[in-house]
């Protein structure tokens, strides 16, 4: 009797793409992006070059930021973001509330459904950055846009996403409410609300930290906050100025990640 | 005759003491919220607030009808745009995956100096928006390109950094003491024992922030970092609202097609 050979060397298998055609296929096709892609990228060396001493600058900015000088225009920008995005949590969830009773499918006749995912899908699929934009045109410069502008990102979120919860709830409940002969609202008031609840506070209080953040960002087109204040400092080449305030940012945002995040421990 | 002869006739869900904390606790964000609504609004003119919906008919007349003989313009900032975002995607991954296994518990090299540093790095990324990245490149290294790249590759560490750190806290402790029991070293364990395991989550989470870089490569141009955003400024800046209209449903598209692309590519890979 002859033992089989067996092979001496193991090779690992591939594990996400079995077929070596396909493999060889994609390698050739990924090279072949890179070299275009590339390719269409112009670089100014000498332009990348000179601003590497501003680059410089600005880490120093950063290790040695400039709280003081500025504490009028950082303090005005930091006040009008943090109560922009209080206020459009708040306005964004009482009014995200209804509409994501409505585009729960278990709760909401056919025709309201469709309505209220239809805004759904519109809040969503528009970037905060270019609602901010339009809502700048109308409402004119300041915070009020951005509280616009974040109020309607909110809805979309918190509307989806309490929709999809409602969904999923354990319809026995419903069912023992729906026997007693509750009416509608009582069947939401004492069946869905308690079942939801805890996610709607987390959500809320995950939007009120996504709120933050975005209320940095939406200034650079003219809605206000903290986001204006950095616009103008960089404009201003003042990077010791600029840098105290992306650390104000950062540690805001900490604060608001760990604060949220214990909060909904705290209250599920 | 000890029973309890009284019984509430109405059901209630809370103790009074239970509701009365209530009461208190929605009464205090009411009254921040209104405290809020104040210090917002002291500088609001309420007079363009008023005359907001006169100016959104206007604005939507000019829209109306889009100008498609713009579109022809428009194919080159988007490949760029596109070319950001994956470029971008890649360069943040490459920078992500020392930072994640610095950052994971069970591969760190050192629990009390290099983890606390890599978190950090990821805590920073992520609190900064592209956006704010780009503002700052651009003041950097000059307009283009490769400070929108730059710019999004940044802000991806801190997401991919995130997510694969806790791929590999969560890898299965068997597979790798298997490994570990045949001898092998270091490297070994990380390459036979925790490599394979994230790989599946690793794909995942480039492909789904490469479709969030996509959403957000598509604005970056505000700030002049490249790509289609450059024309939504110039747009922007001369009034030329149909053009806006034109761009904005051509972002609409890219964006759509990037989600079913990338969902259709995770399902594959999952």
């Amino acid at each position: 009797m002859t033992t089989p050979a067996y092979p001496t060397t193991w090779r690992r298998p591939p594990q996400i793409v079995k077929d070596r055609r396909w493999r060889v296929a994609l390698q050739i096709g990924i090279a072949v992006y890179l070299v275009l892609a590339i390719g269409t990228v112009e670089v100014n060396w000498s332009r990348v070059y000179e601003g590497l001493e501003r680059g410089q600058r600005f880490i120093m900015g950063f290790l040695q930021p400039d709280f003081t000088s500025r504490w009028k225009d950082i303090g005005k920008g930091l006040s009008e973001s943090l109560t922009m995005t209080l206020t459009s949590t708040v306005i964004g969830v009482i009014i995200s509330v209804p509409i994501g009773i409505g585009a729960a499918r278990n709760l909401a006749p056919r025709g309201v459904y469709y309505f209220c995912r239809g805004i759904i899908a519109v809040s969503r699929s528009l970037q905060e950055i270019i609602i901010a934009i339009f809502l700048v045109a109308m409402f004119g410069f300041g915070p009020f846009a951005g509280f616009l502008t974040l109020s309607f990102a909110t809805i979309g979120f918190i509307a989806k996403l309490l929709a999809d919860d409602i969904e999923e709830i354990d319809p026995t409940q419903v069912e023992a409410i729906r026997a007693t002969g509750g009416s509608w609202g009582q069947l939401v008031n004492y069946a869905v609300q308690p079942q939801v609840m805890p996610r709607l506070i987390g959500l809320s209080l995950y939007r009120l930290d996504i709120n933050f953040r975005e209320s940095a960002v939406i200034g650079i087109v003219g809605a206000g906050g903290i986001g204006a204040t950095l616009n103008t400092a960089i404009d201003r080449y003042e990077y010791d100025s600029a840098g105290a305030i992306l650390l104000i940012i950062i540690g805001l945002v900490m604060v608001a990640e760990y604060g949220s995040s214990y909060l909904r421990k705290f209250l599920q | 005759m000890s029973e309890i002869t009284h019984y509430s006739q109405v059901w209630a869900h809370r103790t009074p003491r239970k509701r009365l904390f209530m009461w208190i606790g929605w009464l205090g964000l009411v009254a921040l919220f209104v405290w809020c609504w104040q210090m917002m609004t002291r500088d609001t003119i309420w007079i363009f607030v008023a005359d907001a919906p006169r100016q959104a008919a206007d604005i939507g007349n000019r829209m109306m009808p889009p100008r498609w003989s713009y579109l022809p313009e428009l194919w080159g900032p988007l490949w760029d745009t596109i070319n950001i975002a994956t470029l971008g995607t890649i360069g943040g991954v490459l920078m992500a995956v020392p930072v994640a296994f610095l950052a994971a518990r069970n591969t760190t090299p050192s629990l009390h100096i290099l983890r606390p540093v890599a978190l950090f790095v990821i805590v920073a990324s992520r609190s900064i928006n592209s956006l704010i990245w780009a503002l700052l490149l651009v003041a950097i290294i000059g307009p283009g390109l490769l400070a929108g790249i730059v710019a999004i590759a940044l802000r991806s560490i801190g997401f991919v950094g995130k997510l694969l750190y806790e791929a590999i806290e969560e890898t299965d402790l068997r597979q790798i003491e298997a490994i570990e029991a045949t001898g092998a070293s270091g490297s070994q364990v990380l390459s036979y024992g925790i490599v394979p395991q994230v790989m599946p989550a690793f794909w995942g989470i480039s492909v789904f922030r490469w479709d969030i870089n996509i959403r957000e490569s598509t604005i970056l141009g505000l700030v002049g970092a490249g790509g289609i955003g450059l024309k939504l400024q110039a747009s922007l800046n001369t009034l030329a609202w149909s053009q806006v209209t034109v761009i904005l449903l051509l972002i609409l598209a890219t964006v759509v097609l990037s989600e079913w692309v990338s969902s259709r590519m995770r399902h594959a890979i999952i």
